[in-house]
């Protein structure tokens, strides 16, 4: 099993969910979230004050998966999200020790499908 | 550093309007003189009545400005503010300039003609024709806030999807090709539709019908919201559309009984019927809701106050507190149709219900003013068909046949000069992101500080 983040623009996230379904992957869970890469964010100007560095405005996907599910999720992501532009985001994929249907009590990968 | 620029500001203002203080009399005074004979007297309690009712209908700018902007996402809630607070900027000048006198300058042709350029000759003295009782002026800015607020209306149509330059432009060239003659047509000495006997007390075919059929004409020419055929889009803040509404049905008083241009009787009807049909469509709304949807909504209360409203704006100064009812309790059930299926049956996004609501329900107000009008209520006006006229009833469907089938061609025309010229649709990805970052390089909320 694995946890897969993927920290994407907030802009592709209905492309990238639309990818996510045609992979047949339906369990997800998004934040909103702030950060910046290596260009720390865009200019911005409030009132004639000109700000760099700023945060940018994110959307965090978290999608637990069973192995064989790895490669399509990233797959999807991919194909949702990428622009080719700066700040598209970033995938990580992290191993998951355990995962519990609360209403059941199931557990591994019964609980997560 | 920030003072000095504060205190040198205010040296450069102020002897600039003292200097336009004293210019004001000099103008106007010598023209007044000719205009109007020296027996008109002002009332002053018309000329107050008429000042706070400008005050009340300025104030449903900002207040159809949260009306709509709680009804878009987050990231396109500065861009309908904006649109909406841009407009009091952009046609308060216009007006001034050369809308007033396009409008309400006398003659017969298809503009009044540019004699009031920059309000020459319109003074304190009183301009008989429209208003024997209060100062040429107040009914200059009394009628400014009309022609500011109907643009604004058409906003709703292409809400979220419009270039911000050509939205400028456009509205500029609307005000000026379809508001300023159909209002010279309605209310302008020697207005064509006028002197046919059509009435329309507060502007329900000037500034309903007229921005309604805009907003449907936008609305199908942008063509829908990428997301639109995906999912909904539910509003991002009700309670502001709430505080909007609320903001809307308080300057209304000002819009429908400040129309009688008089602190009368005829006012206060204005006023009492208004009130009554907002609230009686606000119930028949919440009623088909909770019937047809399982629900009462809140969106749909408001949206039917707003329909009330708007239904109520040719009638109020001829019909009774009966026809009111009527006009309200029926206007909800007309509205709720029109949102609720036929814009999905068609397949427009008239993103926040601009035609449906002030189209569908100007339509019926207007036409509803041939049926319920009564002089006993308002003995300068007309009896409708259930008072024993039905002329009154087809004059009505004449001024909202030439109004609709005007309102739609020009409004088409204006529309596609604009885009050829500049485009209209912002690109793909600026409307992903949304209109307040791409356009305005500002956000409604931040997450963090």
């Amino acid at each position: 099993m694995k946890l897969i983040i993927a920290i994407i623009q907030p802009h592709r996230l209905e492309q990238v969910k639309e990818q996510l379904y045609k992979a047949e992957v339906n369990l997800i869970t998004v934040n909103e979230v702030l950060g910046h890469g290596r260009q720390k964010g865009v200019t911005e100007v409030y009132r004639g004050f000109k700000e760099t560095g700023n945060l940018l405005r994110k959307v965090r996907l978290e999608i637990a998966v069973n192995d064989n599910f790895v490669e399509p999720t990233i797959k999807a992501i991919i194909n949702g999200a990428q622009t080719g532009e700066m700040g598209d985001g970033k995938i990580f994929v992290v191993p998951l020790e355990e995962c519990i249907r609360i209403r059941t009590a199931e557990t591994g990968s019964d609980a997560i499908g | 550093m920030n003072r000095l620029l504060v205190v040198l500001l205010v040296l450069l203002v102020f002897p600039g309007m003292a200097a336009f203080a004293q210019d004001q009399p000099a103008v106007t005074k010598p023209a007044a003189a000719v205009v109007s004979a020296p027996s008109l007297k002002i009332d002053t309690g018309d000329t107050a009545w008429v000042l706070i009712s400008s005050a009340l209908v300025m104030l449903m700018i900002p207040g159809l400005a949260f009306f709509y902007g709680g009804l878009v996402r987050p990231k396109n809630v500065l861009g309908v503010l904006m649109q909406c607070f841009i407009i009091l900027a952009v046609l308060s000048l216009q007006w001034v300039i050369f809308g007033y006198s396009l409008a309400f300058g006398p003659g017969k042709g298809f503009w009044g003609g540019l004699q009031w350029f920059m309000l020459h000759g319109v003074g304190a003295e009183p301009y008989s024709n429209y208003s024997a009782t209060i100062p040429h002026q107040a009914f200059m800015i009394f009628q400014a806030m009309f022609a500011i607020i109907t643009p604004a209306l058409i906003i709703g149509a292409f809400a979220e999807r419009m270039k911000f330059s050509a939205f400028l432009i456009f509205t500029l060239l609307w005000a000026t090709f379809v508001y300023d003659p159909i209002a010279h047509w309605v209310w302008g000495i020697d207005g064509w539709l006028r002197n046919l006997g059509a009435l329309d007390f507060a502007g329900g075919t000037v500034v309903h019908i007229n921005a309604g059929i805009a907003a449907l004409v936008t609305a199908i020419v942008i063509g829908k919201r990428k997301s639109y055929d995906k999912h909904p889009t539910p509003p991002h803040n009700l309670p502001f559309s709430v505080l909007g509404a609320a903001l809307l049905w308080f300057g209304w008083f000002g819009f429908n009984a400040g129309s009688a241009l008089s602190a009368n009787g005829i006012a206060t009807n204005a006023f009492v019927v208004t009130n009554t049909a907002a609230a009686a469509a606000a119930l028949s709304w919440a009623m088909l809701d909770w019937r047809f949807n399982g629900n009462p909504t809140m969106l749909g209360t408001i949206s039917g106050a707003v329909a009330g409203l708007v239904a109520i704006t040719p009638a109020a100064g001829f019909v009774g507190v009966g026809g009111s009812i009527v006009i309200g309790l029926l206007v909800g059930l007309f509205c709720f149709i029109s949102v609720g299926f036929l814009k999905h049956k068609l397949g427009y996004d008239d993103s926040l219900d601009a035609f449906g609501v002030h189209g569908i329900g100007g339509i019926w107000g207007a036409l509803a003013t041939g049926l319920f009008a009564t002089k006993s209520v308002n003995p300068g006006g007309a009896d409708g068909l259930f008072f024993g006229n039905p002329r009154q009833f087809w004059i009505q469907l004449i001024a909202v046949s030439v109004t609709i089938v005007y309102s739609f061609i020009v409004t088409w025309i204006i529309y596609k000069v604009v885009d050829k010229v500049i485009g209209v649709r912002v690109v793909e990805k600026d409307e992903a992101i949304g209109l307040d970052l791409t356009q305005h390089n500002e956000r409604a909320y931040t997450m963090l500080e």
